[in-house]
């Protein structure tokens, strides 16, 4: 759900975390294509619109506004599972318990290295994919249509994939490797501390990077030829177009979706879920799941609040980034 | 004639600088799902064999078959297809007049507005989890499609509302006026004119919307999950089992794969013009 859509793409949020589908590119559309741009309104009644938009706003107000409202309330009360009719106020004893826990350090640490490492790799291999993709060649649109695989696929099967695939006897990576030989014996991936975050970041990388192929190439399209054939009269090499064409006019659409996709990983949790639950120890816990586990597992609500609060708030700044570049 | 040895030269850059550079990209995007569907169709003795062969030496639907035969996954497709079927009609129903009051009136808030849907799912899903499962749980909806549902579709409706707006803004309102001065309601100018023509874009979005569903997790394991458990979280509960099976978690997977991926590279090319804003041209 997050999932999944892309931006540009097409979808899938992450849902996704996937989402599929993520809202973006759209300031930077409506400068380029002006569809339906100021002037076609309806001059009428005002009450029209807001009775045509109750139905939606009801359900973002139960589904997400009073959940949010709920959640910071839970993060200054403590709030147990197991004794729900005592709740008492204790201000911000779940925050300070929560900083004062080395886990949650330890769990900010894994959050940073978990999003900018997927993040700049599904940026550099869907870069170099919308790249290659806009070049014409015979097969190309073959090739367009199916890169965008991966990013269909549930997280839940995306984790299944690549466990099978890193499995320490039975994985087929282990394998190639060793029979290559890159690897001098199998090597237990998402079993030792070493190596596991390695192996979520590699499967998130296969998920995101069709995200950025499809958005990117999207918006190495919407750069008029006649801009590259100005630059060849006047002399200009391929290095140079690139530098003063290609990477000016594309940089609105890379930062929408860096900024997207940085918000999307950082909150996603189900693919580490899946593969690691956080382990082995707490060598893949990132802060979602931290948050998570603390609630469930712990069942101290509390403290899983102010951790998802502490969250939100870390990541208040690309939100506003996000949201200020798409603005209506 | 014999090509000049420019063509010829001029060919195999092309092949070697982007032919080939795109197939081992499209190698890296497609072949873990090749993996996945071979894995599902391969005999136990080649699954639990280590080291295992690439290619295998017999194909075989054993474990497709088992599990639908011996397991409830054909009731987790169930409820899959119908908490998924649940938040199209839901999500459209709510995103659709909403959609259309952004496309056709301009009112004030407008612009605060468009941008707090924006919002909607910025928030992360784990702050969102816990006060819902406490929300399902008091109104009795735990464990419930109307509890899945209702979550899927709103999560989801800040890309249909978004996406929907700039399919209606392609529509010229000419049309919709036309249709009032001859006498028609708004909402019969918006069933009979505008619908029949934002059609392509109102099922792609509704694409969008069943695979976003299809494909969820978390909200599938908090909300429900005992009476009505979904494909991904039935797959998550196989692994959990102490021993593995491979064969049929694979085969689960390509079950639940497939459908995902057909129907995405069917919408692909309209949601992603939509997304880009070119989609509406006809």
């Amino acid at each position: 759900m997050e999932g999944p859509l892309p931006p540009t793409p097409s979808l899938k949020g992450r849902g996704s975390s996937g989402a599929l589908l993520p809202l973006p590119l759209r300031a930077w559309t409506a400068k380029r294509t002006k569809v339906g741009g100021s002037g076609r309104c309806f001059p009428r009644t005002h009450a029209t619109p807001w009775l045509m938009l109750t139905p939606a706003l009801s359900a973002a107000a139960i589904i997400v506004l009073l959940p949010v409202l709920d959640t910071l309330w839970m993060s200054i009360h403590d709030v147990i599972l197991y004794r729900p009719r005592v709740r008492p106020f204790i201000g911000l004893a779940n925050y300070a318990w929560a900083v004062a826990d080395p886990v949650f350090w330890e769990s900010l640490w894994h959050s940073l290295v978990w999003v900018v490492a997927a993040v700049s790799l599904q940026f550099t291999l869907g870069f170099i994919a919308a790249l290659l993709l806009n070049r014409s060649f015979a097969w190309r649109a073959v090739a367009r249509a199916l890169i965008v695989v991966p990013w269909a696929l549930p997280s839940v099967i995306i984790g299944l994939i690549w466990t099978w695939m890193l499995d320490f006897n039975l994985g087929v990576l282990n394998e190639i490797g060793v029979r290559l030989g890159l690897l001098s014996a199998s090597v237990p991936w998402l079993a030792q501390s070493s190596t596991a975050m390695a192996g979520v970041i590699l499967a998130i990388v296969w998920q995101g990077f069709p995200f950025f192929a499809v958005t990117l190439l999207a918006g190495l399209q919407a750069i008029p030829g006649e801009l590259y054939e100005a630059a060849s009269i006047d002399g200009a090499g391929a290095f140079g177009k690139f530098r003063h064409i290609t990477l000016p006019g594309l940089a609105g659409v890379m930062a929408t979706a860096l900024l997207l996709r940085m918000i999307w990983v950082a909150n996603s949790l189900d693919l580490i879920l899946v593969m690691t639950g956080g382990g082995p120890g707490t060598a893949t816990q990132t802060l979602p799941l931290h948050a998570f586990l603390t609630a469930w597992s712990g069942g101290n609500y509390g403290h899983g609040a102010a951790l998802s609060v502490l969250l939100t708030l870390l990541l208040l700044g690309v939100v506003v980034a996000y949201v200020w570049r798409n603005r209506a | 004639m014999k090509p000049s040895r420019v063509t010829t030269q001029r060919r195999l850059m092309r092949l070697l600088g982007t032919e080939l550079p795109v197939a081992v990209i499209l190698a890296f995007a497609l072949l873990p799902w090749v993996w996945m569907m071979l894995s599902s169709i391969r005999p136990d003795a080649e699954l639990t064999h280590s080291p295992i062969a690439l290619i295998p030496s017999r194909l075989t639907l054993i474990h497709h078959i088992e599990l639908l035969r011996r397991t409830n996954f054909i009731w987790n497709l169930r409820d899959s297809l119908v908490v998924a079927s649940g938040a199209v009609a839901l999500g459209l129903s709510l995103a659709l007049p909403a959609a259309y009051a952004f496309s056709r009136f301009r009112f004030r808030g407008r612009g605060a507005l468009r941008t707090g849907f924006l919002v909607i799912n910025m928030f992360p899903v784990v702050m969102l989890i816990l006060p819902l499962f406490v929300l399902m749980r008091e109104l009795g909806l735990l464990d419930t499609y109307v509890a899945l549902i209702a979550g899927h579709a709103t999560f989801t409706l800040p890309f249909a509302i978004w996406l929907l707006t700039s399919y209606l803004d392609g529509i010229p309102q000419e049309l919709d006026q036309a249709a009032m001065i001859d006498g028609a309601t708004r909402l019969q100018a918006l069933r009979l004119v505008v619908l029949p023509l934002a059609l392509p874009g109102v099922v792609a979005v509704g694409i969008y919307l069943f695979i976003t569903s299809w494909n969820e997790y978390l909200f599938a394991l908090m909300l429900a999950g005992r009476n009505v458990r979904t494909v991904t979280v039935a797959l998550q509960l196989f692994i959990g089992e102490n021993q593995i099976q491979w064969g049929l978690l694979m085969a689960g997977g390509a079950l639940v794969a497939l459908p995902a991926t057909i129907l995405f590279l069917f919408a692909q090319r309209r949601l992603v013009g939509g997304l880009t804003g070119g989609a509406v041209k006809g």
